[in-house]
């Protein structure tokens, strides 16, 4: 299947590994993945909360840009990924809207994209590719890795998502298949602070020690997330101390990109910001 | 004033505030709100506000817009959309927070100590400007402007991302500026008139002493 690729910003930051090991993921899964050129930010939460036509016309920018070339938009940032399908959302709904929208991307000769399929990675690996091919593909087992599958908010909020809103699975099934230990995480869901770690930083910081208390808790060896920000907050916080053996917080495709044969390098797990302990290099090869 | 009688500040400022919620899809369903409380127990950040998602809507209908713009909780909600799938009246909480956001915004209201509006701003001058965030870029700006003291301790973070190869000093703009800049430029004059409404409101529900930031830059 073909992919047109929307990476965003934060992949070409602190989020690089996400870029890599998705693109050597798919690769591996036999997924043709092409970047959607000259693609602009999606505006994210911030763009709305200043200017409400713009915000919609620059995420419907990416969605027209990706409707003349045809087929499925994939975004792997849960904050793209929200805020296209919201924007599509949007027009379908509000004619008025939508016809303002219209007339500002006339202005650079693009169409608004209303019918390109957006998708998350997660979603295309566990319901199209599907877990069974998925692990039918591995060569190494993930045995004796016990993971916190953290799915943040906006990859199935607002929805309607391809998961349960307040208790998605599609991590767990994914790596269970492929031979580690989702181990019970209630916070599965629960807000890691979003922007609150930079503009309210004692508030952003209990919220994500939450999340990693519970993982620990529960003797997670690695967090794995599907969104940059998430990503960022959990992992500065590991990286800072809080007292106990520090958990490495990967996006999900590094440590599926394993599972697949890829190396740890290519995987880009020494661009942890934390030190990986003895068991987890055992289970990941690193 | 009679009991219930709202003045005139506060009506044209409701008018505007229903104006906003018109451009949101299923926005009405806001009448429908039967203060459960579904939305205040679901916020990850409720216990840090001082108006609960909940009691907007019961100060909305009190007629009180301004303690809502003047309240910290628009601008702690992070999105994280926990009200929106659980509200058993389908009112999109989260949308009406961006509504209201963008309300306090334009009218140059913003609670103390919580600079949410400053990322805001320092986010939509970089788009506009370069078509794509750069991390570095706004996270520099956005301290500088509301306590350069954080930079610093910011420092160790940013030198272990840069061992890591993961500080982007540089990233790639939008080849075709000129037309997303047009975009922008067309889609800006179809917004509500912000400003003209910031001045007649402002000056009639007295917001001149609620400035406390120099005029928004964003455009």
């Amino acid at each position: 299947m073909k992919y047109t690729y929307f990476p965003g910003c934060s992949l070409e930051g602190a989020a690089r590994p996400y870029d890599r090991s998705l693109r050597r993921v798919m690769a591996l899964l036999a997924q043709d993945l092409e970047e959607l050129p000259d693609w602009n930010c999606c505006g994210a939460t911030m763009y709305m909360s200043v200017k409400e036509t713009v915000a919609l016309a620059l995420s419907a920018r990416n969605l027209g840009l990706a409707e003349r070339r045809g087929g499925t938009l994939l975004a792997p940032c849960s904050a793209c990924y929200t805020t296209l399908l919201k924007t599509q959302r949007c027009l379908k709904e509000l004619p008025r809207m939508r016809e303002q929208v219209e007339a500002a991307l006339a202005e650079a000769g693009l169409p608004c994209g209303l019918s390109v399929p957006v998708r998350h990675p997660l979603d295309v690996i566990v319901n199209d590719v599907g877990v069974g091919a998925v692990a039918r593909l591995a060569t190494r087992r993930l045995d004796g890795l016990k993971v916190a599958p953290y799915y943040g908010c906006q990859i199935v909020r607002p929805g309607p998502a391809f998961d349960d809103p307040d208790w998605p699975t599609s991590m767990d099934d994914l790596f269970t298949a492929l031979g580690a230990e989702c181990v019970y995480f209630p916070d599965r869901v629960r807000c890691c602070g979003g922007m609150l770690a930079t503009t309210a930083p004692a508030l952003g910081e209990e919220l994500t020690a939450n999340v990693l208390d519970c993982a620990a808790r529960n003797g997670a060896d690695v967090v794995l997330t599907t969104c940059p920000l998430c990503q960022i907050n959990l992992e500065a916080h590991e990286a800072r101390g809080d007292g106990r053996d520090p958990i490495p917080v990967f996006f999900f495709t590094q440590v599926l990109g394993i599972a697949l044969g890829a190396s740890a390098t290519e995987m880009d797990l020494h661009r942890s910001l934390v030190p990986l302990g003895g068991r987890l290099r055992a289970a990941l090869g690193a | 004033m009679k009991p219930g009688e709202l003045s005139a500040g506060e009506n044209e400022l409701r008018a505007a505030f229903l104006a906003e919620v018109d451009r949101i899809p299923g926005g009405d369903r806001l009448r429908r709100c039967i203060q459960c409380g579904t939305c205040s127990g679901s916020c990850p950040v409720s216990r840090e506000m001082d108006v609960q998602p909940r009691q907007l809507v019961g100060y909305f209908r009190a007629g009180d817009l301004t303690s809502i713009l003047r309240s910290r909780s628009i601008w702690l909600c992070a999105s994280c959309y926990a009200c929106t799938v659980r509200c058993p009246a389908g009112i999109k909480v989260t949308d009406l927070m961006y509504a209201l956001k963008r309300m306090g915004f334009h009218r140059r209201v913003a609670p103390q100590g919580l600079p949410t509006w400053v990322l805001a701003e320092e986010f939509v001058r970089l788009v506009k400007r370069r078509g794509r965030n750069h991390e570095l870029a706004l996270l520099t700006r956005f301290l500088l402007r509301v306590g350069p003291a954080r930079l610093l301790g910011m420092v160790p973070l940013a030198f272990k991302l840069l061992r890591a190869g993961r500080l982007a000093w540089r990233v790639p703009r939008v080849k075709d500026l000129s037309g997303l800049r047009r975009i922008i430029a067309r889609a800006e004059r179809m917004e509500p008139d912000y400003v003209r409404e910031a001045t007649r409101f402002g000056a009639a529900v007295g917001y001149g002493a609620l400035v406390e930031r120099a005029p928004p830059r964003a455009g």
